[in-house]
């Protein structure tokens, strides 16, 4: 693809994800849930990684992390992450790296921790399969997680049980487990979406205090963009299982260049910028079904920038003024024009 | 705990109460003695009888002196099908053979069904997965008593007129003497117990396998056991330590919801394979309108059954730390 000139050969990149196309072999035929991704992350960068539900953010993630049911998921392409391709490393392989230098925090705090196990005995799990340390040393560094997640009376929680914390802490615990052992990446899958607002933003600075203390590169996925803009410094937009927009965070929210990017910005509500008794913008219809791909653009059916060609021919992703775009005719460009 | 195990239990007086009044109501809507007794005795039997039972008293008295009796297990009205022997020596005699036949069975289906769910969960949705499904299907959907009669002919007849080797006896004969423990447990167990120990598991495979594999499928969905194998836990892990555990909850409550089916289940194994255990005495005693046997069986069996239950309740908090706050 042409966006492998990019970053690709930068000495400091974790992870790059080159083509990658996730499919699921259902009762219906395969359904291609990613198709042709690709993206890098750095060490110790803070990317987002944007989309409305169903986009395919969830299984890019769990792609990496190889997760997903292997007997029913086939991929293709390449991810890259410290010298090997994840998608070619057996089972065994991907349970050392797993909790080990590839962490993952999950969107469910309330679910996510196994409710007949102790949280010191759930800390403790992780340094068992990839640390050497003994029984008292784990249940020190358990602890120094627990105070390092900022979770009060951490030698009392550590012989606690999930339900009798509340779910911000639950998701401080998910943190400090996925940080046990120091990994070079951690995938957070919608860690706040499922937490109220005030403890949304409390996670999100952990998070990012967090990042700076220990250099982890982390992965945000969320379909919050109020939330990529506190913290992201990198933007990568996914669309119908594509990546559709890649940009640094500044670039991005004050000039997107896919209408999809742009349409996403719009239908944020902002105080102030409202001019009294207009509405909200909405992006018009549906994300296409994964049976029913379009043939050319995947958004073209809901863009407001459409012509003939978007529905005839598939857009490839290509840098546009310094980001990758997947547009024949990007906002701003001469060829844009509105329909 | 402990005083969620206190509660449970003042719960299950009330149930227990409840049972036995409904039971020796039950008992008492045709007169016993009567239907006992016949037309033929005198006005003055029937009076002595009477007498004799305690049924002249007044039912609150008998209520309660009946469950002083249940309580104490204190049994020794003398059968009326049984000269001579008191109801708990009956039951003394026939508890043993019950259980011979009933605990091993229990133990066994439980440790097959799971170990097969686990099988099946670990290949879930591939070939053998989908064909220990449908063997289990297929094995539920034959009668028990086609089990019991194809069971009885493979295991004596057949195996004889083919192997020439008769190691199961369709019919208890009784015992050559005194046997010792060990005699029992070497000769009587395995010939007379061991079919239809067989039998009773293999009927409760099915049904037992289909519903634990389903509790572990369901477990296997669960968000932990992501989290799980995203810490780089391994399969078997994830199958033994994070499945199996949630999964005790629902398994122990099989278990002991199997314990009933296992009494009523042995009814038909103690009479088609002549063990002299309690489901067969009890089957007797109803046939033969032996009243006192009807009513402490009865009685022993809703108090086994709320026992069960209890220890359900209790076990339920050792393997979920969120009952026992609640």
């Amino acid at each position: 693809m042409s966006d492998d000139k990019t970053t690709q050969n930068s000495p400091q990149t974790v992870l790059s994800v080159q083509d990658l196309c996730t499919s699921f072999r259902t009762d219906d035929g395969l359904i291609n849930a990613v198709k042709n991704v690709s993206f890098e992350l750095a060490a110790g960068e803070f990317v987002g990684l944007v989309g409305e539900s169903g986009c395919g953010k969830s299984v890019t993630s769990k792609s990496i992390m190889r997760l997903l049911p292997d007997h029913i998921t086939e991929y293709s392409g390449a991810i890259e992450f410290g010298g090997t391709n994840l998608l070619e490393l057996p089972e065994k392989g991907m349970q050392e790296i797993r909790g080990n230098r590839i962490a993952m925090i999950f969107q469910e705090p309330m679910t996510a921790l196994n409710p007949v196990f102790t949280i010191g005995w759930q800390l403790n799990e992780a340094l068992l399969y990839h640390t050497k340390l003994g029984k008292a040393e784990r249940r020190d560094r358990a602890i120094e997680l627990l105070k390092m997640v900022e979770i009060p009376l951490p030698e009392q929680r550590y012989d606690e049980y999930p339900h009798q914390l509340s779910g911000g802490m639950r998701q401080r615990v998910l943190i400090a487990i996925a940080l046990a052992c120091e990994p070079e990446l951690l995938i957070a899958d919608e860690p706040t979406t499922a937490l109220d607002v005030t403890i949304q933003a409390q996670i999100l600075k952990l998070m990012r205090d967090l990042q700076e203390k220990t250099n982890t590169a982390i992965l945000l996925i969320t379909h919050d963009l109020g939330v990529v803009a506190q913290t992201c410094s990198r933007v990568v937009v996914m669309y119908a299982g594509q990546v559709v927009e890649q940009a640094s965070s500044s670039d991005l929210f004050h000039r997107p260049r896919h209408p999809y990017s742009k349409a996403l910005l719009e239908s944020i509500p902002r105080s102030g910028k409202k001019k009294k008794g207009q509405r909200l913008a909405t992006i018009p219809g549906l994300v296409p079904t994964l049976q029913m791909m379009p043939s050319g653009c995947r958004f073209a059916d809901r863009c407001d920038y459409k012509q003939d060609r978007c529905v005839d021919e598939q857009p490839e992703i290509g840098l546009t003024e310094e980001r990758l775009v997947r547009c024949h005719f990007p906002v701003g460009s001469a060829e844009a024009s509105e329909a | 705990m402990w005083a969620y195990v206190t509660r449970r239990i003042l719960y299950n007086v009330p149930v227990f109460l409840g049972i036995v009044l409904f039971v020796m109501l039950a008992l008492r809507v045709r007169d016993p003695v009567n239907s006992h007794l016949g037309k033929v005795k005198s006005e003055q039997e029937i009076k002595q009888l009477r007498k004799e039972m305690g049924l002249d008293r007044p039912f609150h008295i008998q209520y309660f002196s009946f469950l002083g009796d249940v309580c104490t297990l204190n049994f020794d009205d003398e059968c009326w099908d049984h000269p001579g022997r008191s109801v708990g020596e009956v039951m003394g005699e026939s508890i043993g053979p019950s259980l011979a036949l009933t605990l091993p069975a229990l133990v066994l289906t439980t440790l097959i069904s799971v170990s097969i769910s686990l099988v099946s969960a670990w290949f879930r949705g591939r070939w053998m997965d989908k064909a220990l499904v449908i063997t289990a299907v297929l094995g539920m959907s034959v009668s028990f008593l086609v089990y019991i009669v194809v069971g009885q002919y493979m295991g004596t007849t057949w195996l004889k007129e083919h192997t020439g080797f008769a190691p199961f006896a369709v019919s208890f004969g009784g015992y050559d003497g005194e046997p010792t423990a060990m005699e029992m447990l070497l000769e009587v167990w395995p010939h007379y117990y061991l079919l239809p120990v067989l039998i009773s598991v293999i009927v409760a495979m099915g049904y037992d396998t289909r519903f634990y594999r389903a509790v572990m499928v369901e477990e296997s969905a669960r968000d932990y056991i992501t989290t799980a194998r995203a810490k780089g836990a391994s399969r078997v892990k994830v199958l033994f330590v994070h499945m199996l555990k949630n999964a005790m909850i629902p398994i122990i409550t099989r278990v002991v919801i199997t314990i009933p089916f296992l009494i009523t289940g042995s009814f038909l194994l103690e009479s088609y394979f002549g063990i002299p255990g309690m489901g067969r005495e009890l089957l007797t005693a109803v046939n033969h309108g032996d009243f006192p046997v009807v009513q402490a069986f009865t009685a022993v069996f809703a108090l086994v059954y709320i026992l069960s239950n209890l220890l359900t309740d209790v076990l339920y908090a050792v393997f979920d730390p969120r009952v026992r706050l609640s």
